[in-house]
């Protein structure tokens, strides 16, 4: 058994159970979703036991983790914080949100803060134009939407994450 | 018996409160339709009902419902269907508030297009952004699990079904239906060469119906009211309602869900509040970034939003995704955002798309950014039309659509960024 | 697969247009390959005929129209002259994926189509870096051709502006990668997934970033991954081996076949003259040759890069003669008239052995030699039943190629594509149209991925399962020991005979996993009798293949050579001994000291192996590639090989120095043209009787369509201009019936607590023609063993640790791997790894 495995037995039954059991590649994705969660990063050593759980080659789980944008191969800020830039978003302002931002929080855009708490990146439409400004956060556990904002609501939220990471 | 508002068949939610809730939906006779077809129907019948309902696939394509259904290969078992929630076009978030706010509704269409095709397992392939809510989905399928409408022998019948997520991650290129099943079969997201047709191969090999949440979310009402209810909105080639999206320069963004065949003025001027700061509008989108610009005159603001008339102003409905543009915003700004856009989704199989895209993007940031010239914009015309035609699926198309018309309709915004003195710079390689 | 069916009868014809040639081809046919078959260009990329389509690179469209139909009747629609009315896609098409159908019509040269491939070439040079002036591509390269033919002389894209790739990536120690030239056609990832099976090599990133990686450990671990080359169509991929080595135009090529095993692979030696060779022709790089019948246009990484011991300064030059104790320089007359005086004296006292790389035509004349003086000739070799083969092989006509569902295929005892790669390809292949396969090996082997039966038995037993399979089919055979019994009422082993026998055809393979020579020759008459009983010989794609260990074993057993069944007895007792191609003193401790105890020892051979070390004369030979010859391979394919570089000016080939010596003993034998001893083959060897080396010279056409002006379509490999060689007519095909021979099991005991070494071959091993090869070095397997997991964790043995191994007198350092398919109690020695094993023994593991 893996150590992927080993800590997560009963999720990976539970995701190799949605599909046909000749079929197990298909639960590549959601099984990098979990690797990912331990440091916001897919490891050589996850890939090869992602590979070895599904009987498929360690260059196959690469060449996914290099496709999709939501999952990285290095280490990026705790919260990833992705704005909106995209044209619905970007006609009513995001944009200058987005400058703002980084201006105000001394990172650029596609760069990760000193304490590596956060990164800003610009991403493409989120399905939430009609709520902009907006941005996701993509941390080690989870995604989670952030509509309607202005630089300051923004920083709010994102101050307190870096307090609860300073008191840990 | 399920309570319709006016038009509003889909966004229900507005006008029935907590209908996310089970109790709520039952109570307003959900999963009627369901237990209905399960019992007394053959699925072939709920098929028929669909197909002269008329309805229309809501991902873009708008190629009838009923009729992909009747494509399924009988002779090669087991079937699946498969939801497309990527929603990734931008300006489209639709699906997402159907998912969010009505989601049994959905959740009961995809459960009656698999007993009409007799699939025992479903699935809903979400973006991987729809983190939250796809975790939200799952309970809410746990929930119907445990009151019997999924799972072993429903009602008594022999009728099985299991429904699953599948979450992608971050790839527009998903969206299109033969990449989602690659992408659910665990490989790259890049489209299938077509034919065959996921009817016929499909997920695993095996003949699928894809279709849209919103497809799908129209389903139930449609078996339990009748073809022929459904047809009393739209028109005869474009019936029943449509959600629209409307975002960009506009006082009210949200969705509007409204009859097909209404017009672009209702929409934009009459729901959506009209432009902000008193601003004329210059142009429309209507299918998100996908779509060619449509120089918002009047004749275009009074054409019928309807699959057939929005060709007419050199356009498409597509997912009916309206971004608003106003006088402010330069074309030529425009052009290179959607480009860039495609450049980033390409998924770099076919060859026009890989590398016309990103040879586009040079010239539209060049442009954009003013060290383009005069040139540089008849090049980056003719690139966009030697894209046009030969790519593998339909991405490769869609890059083309702002550039080819924006230079088209649009050409003051696109000259005034170059300066006529500058010299040319297209040069012959050393 | 997309290759036109050879059978045209049994296929759905049908007549379509391409660019006013009217042509028939089978129904379902690839508008490419139809246009290739009589010689059109429509252009491709990504597509290969040997490759599912993928219409990824676009460079194939074209225009295609079908007759309209009338939408009630279906009657076809006629023009106004009575030709029927064409309806065109609106859109191009990709030629690479539009199959033929009745009254296509298929434009490739309109405007239309012209301008588009123009287009579709731009974009690809857009990010292509026209490094063409230093690419080793230059010269063969599908892009640069056909951007002359189709393209336009002018880049409207801004140099600047292209994307910037990593231009030398390794992607293991035989492969280089230029990210920079790499059109994303997937030609490799492809060939990779689909025809070996190996994802080591694949796409990452998307969009204009998409980009070849390989996450194998070590990186692009495979035995085929020199293929990729040939195909990939721009010069993107390049083997270590060659790259920066020479321009394509300035090589010349000649014909040869592989010997490094039974399949016997046709290759093309590119060689060229070289300052540094001091002008001398050398051999720049080896590429397959096609041969459809027998490798396709493939070869494995052995083949391909083990060819350097040719150019190795370790060659020997000249003979050398013992003096003091000392081997010296000697002139020839001297040492072959020592030679001839020792020999005479010895008589029937001579043992001849000769190693399974030598050709028929040295073979002959050593055979011939023996037999006048009443010696033995030995084949030096642990596998028995190449007799069997001769009478029992394969039909004549028989092709892996045409296999499919109404075949079996049974390998027995043997890891395919260590011993013999090509036939695991084609096997696999077989598998994949349906052939059935069944793998009878006491672990996992590659093979197993294909077969639709997996039989495991103890290491020992194969003889006993091929018995059981027997027993299956006709139950009325002899007693047989209770595991046979216990075997044949297997589930799996009954569900396999079945399989056997009821197929119309059935071949059976075996190996020498695990063998000692006498099980070998249990097995291979196991084997037999499982044919005999099911009626399964004499005819086409049916009947017996050893899987040798040595390139022209089959040939050796045909020219009346036999391995002995105990050379060390043969050797001590003998009073002069003949050596040639072989090298027991360096495989077997016990064979150096017997060979010390001969009379008279002469070693016939390329270098100073510890067999010639031992020798009272050392005769220096030509290599395969300095000479002609013929090889006969495991489906007993007679194959021609043709010099391709010069010889050192002193040297002989084999067969001219064995006929030196049987001159100087009144035996006339041919010394100096191969085709005439090949006239003296067919007079004595009746299954030769019909060869020549004209005929053996023949071509016929091959589909696909490959060679110089194709590189675009089926890639660098060559065309066969020079011979496909003549597959013979085995006993059984010419009316011989034979019977069923009933022989006893071998056993195997073990005593106490000892483990049960078995030997067992890897394909990249370090015997003396692979190691000269630099490129290889870090691709060979170190000395090493394999043990089931458990058994190390009993034995307190780490994965990659070094152990003790003591077996057969000696003890050796070796490095530890993990099989948990393989059994218990047993520890696995690879052959031709130093490690001294030749038949199973006992044997013993400590830890360091
Ligand atoms: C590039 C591309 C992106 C697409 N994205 C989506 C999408 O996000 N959601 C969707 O439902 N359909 C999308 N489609 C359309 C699907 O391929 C498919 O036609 C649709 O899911 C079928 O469902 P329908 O018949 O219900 O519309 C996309 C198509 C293309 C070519
Ligand atoms: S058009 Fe673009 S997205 Fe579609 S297959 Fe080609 S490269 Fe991929
Ligand atoms: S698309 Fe046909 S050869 Fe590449």
């Amino acid at each position: 058994m893996t150590a992927l495995q080993d800590k997560h037995e009963k999720e990976i039954k539970h995701i190799l159970a949605k599909y046909p059991t000749d079929e197990k590649r298909s639960a590549v994705m959601p099984l990098l979703y979990i690797a990912q969660r331990k440091a916001g990063y897919v490891t050589k050593q996850d890939m090869l036991e992602i590979a070895e759980l599904l009987s498929i080659s360690t260059t196959e789980v690469a060449s996914i983790v290099g496709f999709y944008t939501l999952y990285h191969d290095k280490s990026g800020g705790k919260y990833r914080i992705q704005v909106c830039n995209d044209l619905p978003c970007a006609l009513r302002g995001s944009g200058q949100f987005l400058e703002e931002l980084c201006e105000n929080l001394g990172v650029q855009v596609g760069e990760t803060s000193s304490d590596g708490i956060l990164s800003v990146e610009a991403v493409m439409c989120l399905a939430a134009c009609d709520k902009a400004p907006m941005f996701q956060v993509q941390s080690h556990s989870d995604i989670s939407y952030h509509e309607n904002q202005t630089v300051e609501s923004a920083l709010q939220t994102i101050e307190k994450w870096r307090a609860e990471e300073t008191d840990k | 018996m399920s309570k319709v508002k006016g038009s509003r068949i889909l966004l229900r939610h507005r006008d029935i409160p907590k209908l996310d809730k089970l109790d709520v939906y039952l109570e307003d006779g959900g999963f009627e339709s369901f237990k209905k077809a399960v019992t007394k129907m053959k699925p072939d019948k709920v098929t028929e009902i669909v197909k002269d309902s008329g309805l229309r696939g809501r991902g873009g394509a708008g190629f009838p419902t009923g009729v992909k259904w009747s494509f399924i290969d009988a002779n090669n078992w087991p079937h699946y269907v498969v939801a497309n929630a990527d929603e990734s076009e931008p300006g489209t978030f639709k699906d997402r508030e159907i998912m969010e706010q009505n989601p049994y509704q959905f959740f009961e269409g995809v459960m009656l297009s698999a007993y009409a095709i007799q699939a025992n397992d479903a699935y809903i392939y979400l973006r991987g952004e729809f983190w939250d809510l796809a975790h939200e989905l799952d309970k809410k399928i746990k929930k119907l699990e445990k009151s019997g409408y999924l799972g072993k022998k429903l009602f008594g019948t022999d009728y099985s079904l299991n429904l699953y997520t599948h979450l992608g991650a971050g790839a527009y290129i998903c969206g299109e239906e033969t990449a989602l099943l690659e992408s659910m079969e665990g490989k790259l997201g890049q489209p299938r060469l077509r034919p065959p047709f996921p009817p016929s191969f499909g997920l695993f090999g095996k003949p699928t119906v894809v279709n849209n949440v919103e497809t799908l979310a129209n389903v139930p009402l449609i078996i339990e009211k009748g073809a022929k209810w459904y047809r009393k909105f739209g028109t005869e080639r474009s019936p029943g309602t449509k959600v629209f999206s409307l975002s960009g320069n506009v006082n009210k963004p949200g969705n509007y869900e409204l009859p097909l065949a209404s017009t672009f003025r209702e929409l934009i001027f009459k729901h959506g509040g009209g432009i902000p700061d008193g601003h004329a509008i210059k142009a429309i989108m209507a299918a998100g970034a996908s779509s060619s610009l449509i120089v918002a005159n009047d004749e275009a603001l009074d054409t019928p939003m309807d699959y057939e008339s929005v060709q007419n102003v050199g356009g498409m409905l597509g997912s009916a995704s309206v971004i608003v543009i106003d006088e402010t915003v330069d074309i030529s700004w425009l052009v290179n955002k959607t480009v860039h856009f495609f450049k980033h989704e390409s998924c770099g199989k076919c060859t026009p798309c890989r590398e016309g895209v990103f040879w586009m993007s040079h010239l539209t940031e060049r442009i954009d950014n003013g060290s383009g010239s005069r040139e540089d914009i008849v090049l980056l015309q003719d690139v966009a039309n030697n894209i046009q035609g030969k790519c593998l699926c339909a991405l490769g198309d869609f890059s083309t659509q702002a550039v080819v018309t924006g230079i088209e309709r649009f050409p003051e915004d696109f000259k005034a960024k170059v300066s006529p003195n500058q010299a040319a710079r297209i040069k012959i390689n050393e | 697969m997309s290759e036109l069916v050879k059978n045209e009868a049994a296929q759905n014809m049908v007549t379509l247009t391409i660019d006013d040639h009217t042509m028939s081809v089978p129904e379902g046919t690839l508008v490419v390959d139809a246009a290739r078959s009589i010689g059109l260009d429509i252009p491709v990329f990504c597509y290969h005929p040997k490759m599912e389509p993928v219409g990824m690179c676009r460079m194939c469209l074209v225009e295609i129209g079908t007759p309209m139909r009338d939408r009630t009747t279906s009657e076809p629609i006629l023009e106004d002259d009575g030709s029927p009315k064409i309806q065109f896609f609106p859109n191009l098409m990709t030629g690479c994926t539009f199959r033929a159908s009745e009254g296509m019509v298929v434009r490739g040269y309109t405007e239309k189509v012209t301008a588009a491939r123009k287009e579709v070439l731009e974009f690809l040079l857009t990010s292509h870096p026209l490094d063409c002036p230093t690419c080793d591509k230059g010269g063969e390269c599908p892009l640069q051709n056909l951007t002359m033919q189709f393209g336009d002389g002018e880049s409207r894209f801004i140099y600047d502006e292209k994307m910037h790739s990593a231009k030398h990536v390794a992607l293991g120690d035989l492969i280089f990668l230029d990210r920079e030239r790499c059109i994303q056609c997937a030609r490799c990832t492809r060939f990779q997934d689909e025809i070996v099976d190996d994802q080591v090599i694949g796409f990452s990133n998307r969009g204009r970033a998409l980009e070849i990686v390989t996450f194998s450990d070590p990186g692009f671990d495979s035995y085929w991954s020199g293929n990729t080359t040939d195909i990939c169509p721009v010069g993107a991929l390049t083997t270590a081996d060659f790259r920066f080595g020479a321009r394509p135009w300035e090589m010349n090529a000649s014909a040869s076949i592989c010997n490094h095993c039974a399949v016997g692979c046709n290759l093309t030696f590119n060689t060229r003259r070289e300052v540094k060779s001091g002008g001398e022709k050398i051999i720049k790089r080896v590429m397959p040759r096609q041969n459809e019948a027998v490798n396709e246009i493939w070869i494995c990484d052995k083949g391909r890069f083990a060819y350097h011991f040719t150019a190795s300064d370790q060659r020997l030059n000249q003979p050398l003669i013992r003096k003091d104790g000392k081997l010296v320089p000697s002139s020839w007359e001297l040492a072959l008239d020592l030679v001839t005086s020792r020999f005479k004296n010895a008589g029937e006292n001579l043992v001849t052995l000769a190693g399974g790389r030598l050709s028929n035509e040295d073979l002959f004349n050593l055979a011939e030699l023996s037999a006048h003086l009443g010696g033995d000739a030995l084949l030096y070799s642990d596998m028995a039943g190449g007799d069997l083969v001769s009478r029992l092989g394969v039909g004549e006509g028989t092709n892996f190629s045409d296999m499919g569902p109404e075949t079996a295929i049974l390998v027995v005892a043997c890891n395919l594509e260590e011993e013999a790669p090509l036939w695991w390809l084609r096997i696999k292949q077989a598998a994949e149209r349906g052939a059935k396969v069944i793998v009878a090996n006491p672990r996992k082997t590659k093979l197993d991925r294909s077969a639709i039966h997996n039989l495991r038995y103890e290491y020992g037993q194969e003889a006993g399962l091929v018995t059981a399979l027997l027993s299956a089919i006709s139950p009325k055979q002899p007693k047989s020991p209770a595991f046979v019994n216990k075997l044949a009422k297997d589930k799996e082993v009954k569900a396999a005979a079945k399989a056997l026998s009821e197929a119309e055809n059935t071949v059976i393979l075996f190996g020498s996993e695990g063998t000692s020579y006498a099980a070998s020759a249990a097995l291979a008459q196991a084997c037999a009798n499982l044919l005999i009983a099911s009626g399964h010989i004499g005819r086409p794609n049916n009947g017996l293949i050893g899987v040798w260990d040595k390139g022209n074993a089959q040939g050796a057993w045909d020219m009346g050579l036999r391995p002995s069944e105990d050379l060390d007895a043969a050797l001590k007792t003998s009073q002069a001994v003949y050596i040639s191609a072989a090298d027991p003193a360096g495989d077997s401790k016990q064979y150096a000291s017997a060979l010390k105890k001969a009379d008279f020892v002469v070693v016939q051979e390329l270098y100073m192996t510890a067999t010639a070390e031992l020798a009272d004369v050392v005769l220096p030979a030509q290599a395969f590639t300095e000479r002609e010859g013929t090889y006969t391979s495991g489906e007993r394919r007679v194959q021609r090989f043709y010099p391709a570089v010069p010889s050192l000016p002193d040297l002989l080939p084999d067969f001219g120095i064995t006929a030196e010596i049987a001159g100087r003993l009144g035996l006339e034998l041919e010394k100096t043209a191969p085709a005439s001893v090949m006239l003296q083959i067919a007079e004595v060897v009746p299954d030769y009787a019909e060869l020549t080396y004209q005929k053996l010279a023949k071509v016929e056409k091959q589909f696909p369509l490959i060679g110089r002006e194709d590189v675009y379509y089926g890639g660098t490999s060559y065309q066969n201009s020079q011979g496909l060689g003549v597959q013979l007519k085995p006993a059984a095909q010419n009316g011989d019936s034979p019977v069923l021979v009933i022989t006893e099991l071998p056993e195997v005991k073990l005593s106490g607590e000892e483990l049960l070494a078995v030997p067992v071959t890897r394909l990249l091993d370090l015997g003396n023609t692979v190691t000269p090869s630099e490129v290889l070095v870090t691709r060979l397997a170190k000395p090493h063993v394999a043990l089931h997991p458990q058994d190390a964790e009993k034995l307190g043995v780490e994965w990659g640790s070094k152990v003790k191994l003591i077996l057969n007198g000696s003890t050796q350092t070796v490095l530890v791997e993990f099989d948990n398919s393989m059994p218990h109690g047993v520890v696995l020695v690879p052959r031709s790894l130093g490690i001294p094993i030749i038949s199973p023994t006992p044997a013993t593991i400590k830890v360091l």
